[in-house]
């Protein structure tokens, strides 16, 4: 079957005072139906700017180039206006603060009715309707009554349940979630979790989820991207992933996540700091934080080769990884 | 909301009492009486003339007997200046004046105002934007005494479309040159809170999910991002609405409108301590409800806020 969504050397580019900083470098994937992706990387690894701008999303001095196809169009082909026909009906997404990412000067309903309004052509009774069902969906208690609420009058997980109601009221393609539940507590964060995998599923839409919480990944995610310096350095399963990483920085990334099991004093995070991207180390990007690194990383950047079971890496170390000190 | 409004109601009494007393003693603090001339009168004559105004009791008795005479009778008192007139009668002919063209004006300018603003958050840095606020500076810094010659010049003496002043029962074209020369020193400074509240909502996180949705650019300008950018304007708009209706010496004189600005001024020149403390109640209460109004406005833009 044909994937969903299938991105082709993208790049985002910023333009700053004297220079232009490039924040997505030719990123490539698919995106299948029905499946779940992961995309994990640290701040500023470009995972979010790489789907804002498949979304038109991009602040004003960014720039977006390559193919992102839905379908047969070429979502960053078109002008805003075209766009418009299928942001919020076939590509819908979810931003990480649910306390600012709805208006607070209008009711609910009519923040969910207008999708159904503009994208299905329905009048404004039949959207609410509809909107009051789909609130029911996601979990909010007294949807009727809660629907004529504003924002402020709810919580953060209940803010956010409202803003999946409204990705989906469409039944779109592709729900693009950006750390959904950063801002949330942890136990909003697993029910809204379950949410997200119930209702892809009914939907059969895909979903893509932004992320730096490796749980989160393990509870949801069918595939994961790991992103590091704005191109992606290793791909695959998430099984494979996590059982078995290959890239260091993956590798790095799962060492660093606390565990309920080990009663560590102290995390342990990846020495370093993520790189600027005004000022990317040359060679590979992740050579500075690196315990494998060698003279060839320093001097050359491994470009992504593929593995066994579809899963691809860009790194140049062969042979097992024991995690030890990082230099 | 009809108890918030009430309760306002309610404490805009006392506040009113206090401006009442706090201006009748400045007034009188401040030197010279109403018929201190440069002419010598005789002290006999001036002894009749304190009695038949009530200036011979003592000044408790007369802060008494004005207050009361205001809050039970709705009397202002003779003029002390004009002889044939009451308080009363100077803000019955001034006021409808003033506030004809206060109001005109005050609509202009926060439509041109709020307009342009909105116009250049939304074109931000291109030549709209410039444009706009270019030409709301340069409205800005011409002050209204030069606005009016100037205008009086263009309209009246080159292209004779309008009459350079009078009022004329306020026939419409009495009343264009004194909206334009009042509202320009407004609308400046509401397009400039405009676009820069403007600018705020526009990038914040709920416009962008508006654009996400796939709104059209102009559903997402008035439907989501004009309203919650209003709030700061609207209270800057509450005073301007007063300063407005309350007229503005400089208009009334360059226009012999005949407004109640130049009859504050002159009230307050002569020391016509009756027409003096007539106006300020007018300013007073127009304020307090203007303020009334904003606070009412207020909560209707931003739901967050309950009366």
């Amino acid at each position: 079957m044909a994937p969903v969504l299938t991105v082709k050397d993208l790049s985002v580019r910023f333009a700053l005072h004297e220079s232009v900083v490039t924040a997505v470098n030719n990123l490539n994937f698919t995106l299948e139906a029905g499946e779940t992706l992961a995309v994990v990387g640290e701040s500023g690894s470009g995972k979010s700017q790489a789907f804002l701008a498949l979304m038109g999303l991009l602040a004003k001095n960014g720039s977006v180039s390559g193919q992102a196809l839905l379908g047969d169009v070429d979502l960053l082909a078109l002008s805003k206006t075209e766009l418009n026909q299928y942001r919020g009906r076939d590509v819908a997404m979810i931003f990480q603060d649910p306390m600012t990412s709805l208006n607070p000067a209008l009711r609910l309903k009519q923040q969910l009715a207008e999708v159904l309004v503009l994208h299905k052509g329905q009048d404004q009774k039949q959207a609410e309707t509809s909107a009051i069902e789909m609130l029911e969906r996601v979990g909010i208690p007294e949807p009727a009554k809660r629907a004529n609420a504003y924002p402020h009058q709810l919580s953060g997980g209940m803010r956010q349940r409202v803003m999946i109601a409204m990705a989906l009221l469409c039944q779109p393609k592709i729900l693009i979630a950006d750390e959904p539940t950063t801002a949330l507590d942890v136990t909003v964060q697993a029910q809204m979790l379950d949410l997200f995998k119930t209702l892809t599923e009914d939907f059969g839409t895909s979903l893509v989820l932004i992320t730096h919480d490796l749980g989160v990944v393990a509870g949801v995610a069918d595939r994961m991207m790991v992103m590091y310096g704005g191109r992606p350095v290793e791909k695959g399963t998430v099984d494979d992933l996590f059982y078995d990483p290959r890239h260091p920085y993956t590798l790095g990334l799962l060492h660093s996540t606390p565990h309920i099991a080990k009663r560590a004093e102290r995390l342990d995070p990846i020495q370093g700091m993520p790189p600027s991207l005004e000022n990317l180390p040359k060679g590979c990007a992740f050579h500075p934080r690196c315990a494998f690194a060698f003279d060839r990383c320093l001097a050359e950047r491994p470009a992504l080769t593929q593995l066994e079971n579809g899963r691809e890496k860009a790194c140049f170390h062969e042979g097992p990884m024991r995690y030890g000190k990082v230099a | 909301m009809i108890q918030f409004i009430l309760k306002r109601l309610a404490v805009a009494i006392p506040t009113l009492l206090v401006l009442i007393v706090v201006s009748f003693f400045l007034m009188k603090m401040a030197p010279g009486n109403p018929f201190a001339g440069e002419k010598t009168v005789p002290q006999s004559v001036l002894d009749n003339i304190y009695a038949r105004y009530g200036l011979d009791k003592p000044e408790w008795q007369q802060l008494a007997e004005y207050i009361y005479n205001v809050v039970f009778r709705f009397d202002f008192g003779p003029s002390f200046q004009y002889r044939d007139r009451t308080v009363n009668d100077i803000i019955a002919q001034g006021f409808p004046v003033t506030f004809t063209y206060g109001a005109w004006a005050f609509v202009a300018a926060s439509v041109i105002g709020i307009a342009l603003g909105v116009v250049a958050a939304v074109r931000q840095n291109s030549w709209a934007d410039y444009l706009s606020v270019g030409f709301s500076i340069g409205a800005q810094v011409v002050p209204n005494f030069v606005m009016a010659p100037i205008l009086v010049l263009i309209f009246t003496l080159w292209l004779r479309w309008l009459p350079g002043g009078g009022w004329n029962g306020g026939h419409w074209s009495n009343v264009v040159l004194p909206v334009i020369a009042l509202a320009t020193s407004y609308f400046a400074n509401i397009a400039r809170i405009t676009r820069s509240s403007m600018l705020e909502v526009l990038g914040s996180n709920y416009i962008r999910t508006a654009r996400a949705k796939g709104l059209p650019g102009w559903k997402v300008i008035f439907g989501h991002a004009l309203r919650p950018a209003l709030l700061p304007v609207v209270s800057y708009l509450g005073p301007v609405f007063v300063g407005m209706v309350t007229g503005s010496v400089v208009i009334d004189l360059y226009f012999s409108t005949g407004g109640i600005g130049q009859a504050f001024v002159n009230s307050a020149l002569n020391r016509d301590y009756s027409t003096i403390l007539g106006i300020t109640i007018l300013l007073g209460a127009l304020t307090i409800t203007a303020n009334l109004v904003v606070d009412v406005l207020y909560a209707w833009i931003d739901p967050k806020i309950e009366l």
